[in-house]
């Protein structure tokens, strides 16, 4: 059935078919430089890679997943590693109507999280607002010939044409690449779906809405644990929501939730079966000095990430990302500003909405080094050790294919440098707001409204 | 607690070059920046789209923000001016049966944020006795929140609880206005209290005409101010009547 969209005011739907632009190769490296860009038919809204790095995935706004491959990692190029080519693209979620609300159930993708491989296949989970899918993406590159009854083309043979017989034979072929829906979960989430997060145990996952978090078991679809609820009885009490939950990588009991005000909450799920009573509240106090009404909009955490050893978990709000030792509540270790200049502007972006925008952030492979995007298509580096930080761009106008990105600089007031761009000429529809790190290698994905870079950054 | 200066920044952040000069000028017009906010937040609240449902967070915290500077209005003493000059308190009483009604029925329902804010217009019809030039930016705010309150009443009326968030807020503004202002705590203590706004008394109104909806799940008894309910869809000069008359009675 065709469901007709009404198209709301800020709606902007913009259907025009894919185009891959023409993977752009590298051959010198010294900080970062451009590898692929690949332009995306609608907004991309999540990116992620796989365990091994090998695959990435990306969800946009019309419900689409596009997996990109790394090619295999040629000898007599060795140093330059693999570009990533598309993969396979498939129809996740489609829009849906829910007639008792009378609303539109909208197919964005959310989030994608990628389980570790177990055989040939690859399995991934992928969510919108409501419901929450299992997809196996597979490999084909034989079929089988010689069938007795069927002609190559599959019209049935006259049986009485046979005169001897012959074993079907696999015969290599084209490979195609084939996603299916393997699970459906559905019906557990009331109000829209943030986050989802796969359990160390590999059996078990998360899912997040505004108010609530429910446990899933990878194989039972028609059942889902709730383990945090904080809605309060009353709608009208109502402050607080959930804005990301991820689990522990390495305790298979332990997770962390975000709300907007600011607070990250521990739990032990072995504590009880519903897990309100936190077993950590991290929270730094405010600073008096920065007042303002818009305080507390700007401290909701949009994106809470697990270091990839387990010790720290790094939070982003509107202006900072911070990082939090697990062992210490009070306050986060390491605090970096990303774009300092704007808490001037809070106004202005209130009135845009832009300071509702949820950033994400990301580790790199070895936890030294955390990347978070930017206005203006700018992204952010900051090096946990040498306190470094830089700026780069993903913008096809201004980075040449082979050569090496060139940092930026936001000139906040007064006297504008060379090369610097003033905080007033910064274009506030060009957010990055997705980026991925390669779990093993410097290859990094950025994603800007339609456009997704891989940069990678230098061999030795 | 804040600082007045601090507050100022984000609107002198536009003004560029002269920015130290109109921040001398801008310390008069703190309350009108405030209000503005306000104003602005409301109209954030109303305009969500309807087609798909609205985001809880940003809601929740527009709302937060919008508690905020109650708040500090409270504590200025501004809202104390403007409780003074709110004229519609004696209607209350009638009210009251419809909203419990209207109540009971909606808290039998799935708890559901639907952010369809609806008009704070008995504040605003406060606040258009003070400074002219504040009236003049409220009062063409009320008026677009009640053309948008109408059309969001349209949509939502068959939905649960789709007043409990507003409600919240409205009762905050209910609370400050019957009570002492300076007791802050009262904000948020009388959670259970009958909601004695134009707004309850509206949802009734437009849930009781839209019969194919309401039908089936929340069987009202016509509102006992309930003049002309047949057709309740923006009409503007419906809504009008209606205030006039709790006004006047």
């Amino acid at each position: 059935m065709k469901i007709h969209r009404r198209i709301g005011a800020l709606r902007k739907m913009k259907c025009f078919p894919c185009q891959f632009s023409n993977t752009v190769k590298s051959t010198q490296f010294n900080t970062s430089a451009l590898m692929s860009v690949f332009e995306q038919a609608d907004i991309i809204s999540t990116v992620e890679f796989n365990h091994s790095g090998e695959l990435l995935a990306t969800g946009d706004k019309g419900g689409r997943v596009v997996i990109f491959q790394q090619e295999q990692e040629n000898k007599t190029q060795s140093h330059s590693r693999g570009e990533y080519n598309v993969y396979s693209t498939f129809q996740s979620h489609e829009p849906e109507f829910d007639y008792l609300k009378s609303l539109e159930i909208e197919e964005k993708i959310n989030k994608i999280r990628w389980l570790p491989q177990k055989n040939a296949a690859q399995f991934l989970l992928s969510t919108n607002d409501k419901t929450i899918k299992l997809w196996k993406i597979s490999e084909r590159d034989k079929r089988p010939e010689g069938y007795n009854l069927k002609e190559e083309d599959g019209r049935y043979r006259d049986p009485t044409t046979v005169t001897t017989l012959r074993v079907p034979v696999f015969r290599p072929m084209d490979l195609m690449v084939e996603a299916s829906p393997r699970r459906i979960f559905a019906n557990a989430h009331t109000y829209h779906i943030n986050s989802i997060s796969i359990n160390s145990d590999y059996e078990t996952y998360l899912s997040a809405d505004d108010l609530r978090i429910n446990l899933w078991h990878l194989e039972i679809t028609d059942r889902s644990f709730n383990i945090v609820d904080i809605k309060p009885a009353n709608m009208e009490e109502l402050t607080e929501v959930i804005t990301a939950a991820e689990f522990h990588p390495n305790s298979c009991n332990t997770f962390v939730y975000s709300s907007s005000k600011g607070t990250i909450r521990l739990c032990d799920m072995r504590a009880s079966a519903l897990c309100d009573r936190h077993s950590k509240l991290f929270e730094e106090p405010e600073d008096p000095s920065n007042r303002s009404f818009f305080s507390e909009i700007i401290s909701s955490i949009s994106d809470v990430k697990f270091s990839h050893s387990g010790r720290y978990m790094m939070t982003r709000d509107y202006l900072s990302v911070k990082i939090w030792d697990l062992n210490m509540e009070n306050r986060p270790v390491e605090t970096y500003q990303v774009h300092e200049y704007l808490r001037s502007k809070l106004c202005s972006l209130y009135e845009n909405d832009c300071i509702f925008d949820k950033f994400e952030c990301c580790w790199n492979g070895s936890d030294s080094i955390v990347m978070t995007g930017s206005y203006n298509n700018f992204f952010r580096m900051f090096d946990r050790n040498t306190k470094r930080d830089i700026t780069l761009e993903a913008s096809r106008e201004n980075n040449k294919p082979r050569t090496v990105l060139k940092p930026r600089k936001v000139c906040a007031s007064g006297k504008r440098k060379k090369d610097e761009i003033s905080v007033d000429s910064l274009d506030f529809n060009k957010k990055i707001l997705h980026t991925a790190w390669h779990p093993k290698e410097n290859i990094i994905a950025v994603a800007t409204t339609n456009n997704l870079y891989i940069f990678q950054d230098k061999m030795n | 607690m804040f600082m007045r200066g601090l507050k100022r920044k984000c609107f002198d952040g536009e003004e560029d070059i002269e920015g130290t000069l109109a921040g001398i000028k801008a310390i008069p017009s703190y309350n009108l920046q405030r209000q503005s906010l306000l104003d602005m937040s409301l109209v954030k609240l109303q305009l969500c789209h309807m087609l798909v449902e609205p985001n809880l967070c940003r809601s929740v915290l527009i709302a937060n923000t919008v508690r905020q500077i109650q708040e500090e209005m409270t504590q200025d003493g501004t809202w104390q001016m403007i409780n003074m000059q709110n004229t519609g308190q004696t209607s209350v009483d009638r009210l009251v049966s419809t909203d419990i009604l209207c109540r009971s029925s909606r808290e039998q329902a799935e708890g559901k944020h639907v952010p369809g804010y609806s008009t704070f217009s008995k504040d605003f019809e406060g606040d258009q006795a003070q400074d002219s030039s504040e009236t003049m930016s409220t009062a063409s705010s009320v008026q677009a929140l009640r053309n948008l309150q109408s059309n969001v009443w349209e949509m939502e009326n068959s939905q649960e609880n789709k007043g409990n968030f507003q409600k919240s807020l409205d009762q905050i503004f209910e609370t400050l206005e019957n009570k002492s202002p300076n007791s802050v705590e009262d904000l948020f203590s009388e959670v259970d209290n009958s909601y004695y706004d134009l707004d309850t008394m509206l949802t009734g109104m437009m849930s009781n005409t839209k019969m194919g909806h309401c039908d089936g799940l929340e069987p009202f008894p016509s509102p006992t101010t309930t003049t002309s309910s047949s057709n309740c869809k923006s009409d503007l000069n419906e809504l009008d009547h209606i205030v006039e008359i709790l006004v006047e009675s």
